[in-house]
């Protein structure tokens, strides 16, 4: 009894060291989104390119990335070419210019390429707070039926593709 | 007196320093803005680890204070601002969680704890007792 008694602290320590192990290496900013297995909100957004009013009709019916970027957003340049990519090889990205000014947006395209399908302007960013995103760049794997399947925080890179690949496919 | 107006320079500089460098908002009535405070206090900036929105400076937290304003000004309750973050940021803007079955264990686990320790704490008190008992006799 004594024995076992003096054994406790041993395994007390044991047992933390396991549950601290286990959170080793985990990133600390990571934050599931509030919006998993939801519609994707209603908006009204201004098209880039038609300069038009757009509704949540206009969005793709089958799976689809959704990208918050802006040209003040350093990773958003850096991920950049990969979006190119991802769209080459027949990915549909709808691109969200968050809190962005339009002509700046629409010089950045015309430089380095458009890998959007679409893309809205969310001025305000009133939209980025329906969608519960914490900055840019951010994206969103939606489903055919508008139903938020996933969403990274960050750059986009092969990486990050393989896990959003699979939720695209579900 | 040739220096009176470096000290007021510093202290205009200590003074503002000490101040944080938020929006200034305009409110119909004190409750209005002792609410804003209390909201912005209480919830937590989704950008940051460990500041509320008050605090943080990060663009998301500065475009949410704005969004309590508005909300608050439109005559929403504290309990609808607190849902409408919640719906969109998930409990991690909480600074105080719901009490519910997952937080059962954050809310009530130190005072189980602090049980816990005090009945050791009597336990072992009773038996020094006893022993010094013996040893007296």
């Amino acid at each position: 009894m004594r024995k076992l008694l003096f054994g406790l602290p041993l395994m007390a320590f044991i047992a933390l060291g396991i549950v601290f192990y286990q959170q080793l290496g985990k990133d600390t900013e990571y934050m599931p989104s509030a919006l998993i297995g939801k519609q994707v909100p209603d908006f009204q957004l201004i098209d880039l390119s038609s300069n038009t009013v757009t509704t949540n009709e206009a969005l793709p019916d089958t799976p689809y990335l959704m990208n918050f970027w802006a040209t003040w957003c350093p990773s958003c340049s850096a991920e950049h070419a990969y979006l190119g990519e991802l769209a080459e090889q027949g990915v549909n990205i709808v691109g969200i210019d968050y809190k962005d000014e339009t002509e700046a947006a629409k010089k950045w395209l015309a430089e380095r390429g458009n890998p959007y399908s679409m893309v809205l302007t969310d001025e305000m960013g009133h939209f980025g707070v329906d969608m519960g995103i914490t900055g840019a760049p951010e994206t969103f794997v939606i489903s055919g039926d508008g139903v938020v399947l996933y969403r990274h925080q960050g750059v986009v890179n092969a990486e990050v593709w393989k896990t959003l690949k699979g939720y695209m496919q579900r | 007196m040739r220096y009176l107006h470096w000290l007021v320079l510093m202290i205009g500089v200590v003074v503002s320093l000490g101040t944080t460098a938020n929006e200034i908002r305009e409110f119909e009535s004190p409750t209005l803005e002792q609410r804003y405070y209390a909201l912005i206090e209480e919830l937590r900036c989704p950008k940051c680890q460990n500041q509320n929105l008050e605090d943080s400076n990060a663009g998301i937290a500065v475009d949410l204070r704005g969004q309590v304003y508005e909300m608050i000004i439109a005559g929403q309750t504290d309990q609808q601002i607190i849902d409408y973050m919640v719906a969109r940021y998930g409990e991690f803007v909480l600074y105080r969680p719901a009490h519910k079955q997952s937080t059962l264990l954050l809310w009530y686990g130190p005072f189980a704890l602090l049980f816990i320790g005090a009945g050791i704490f009597v336990l072992i008190m009773m038996r020094n007792r006893r022993t010094a008992k013996e040893l007296d006799g």
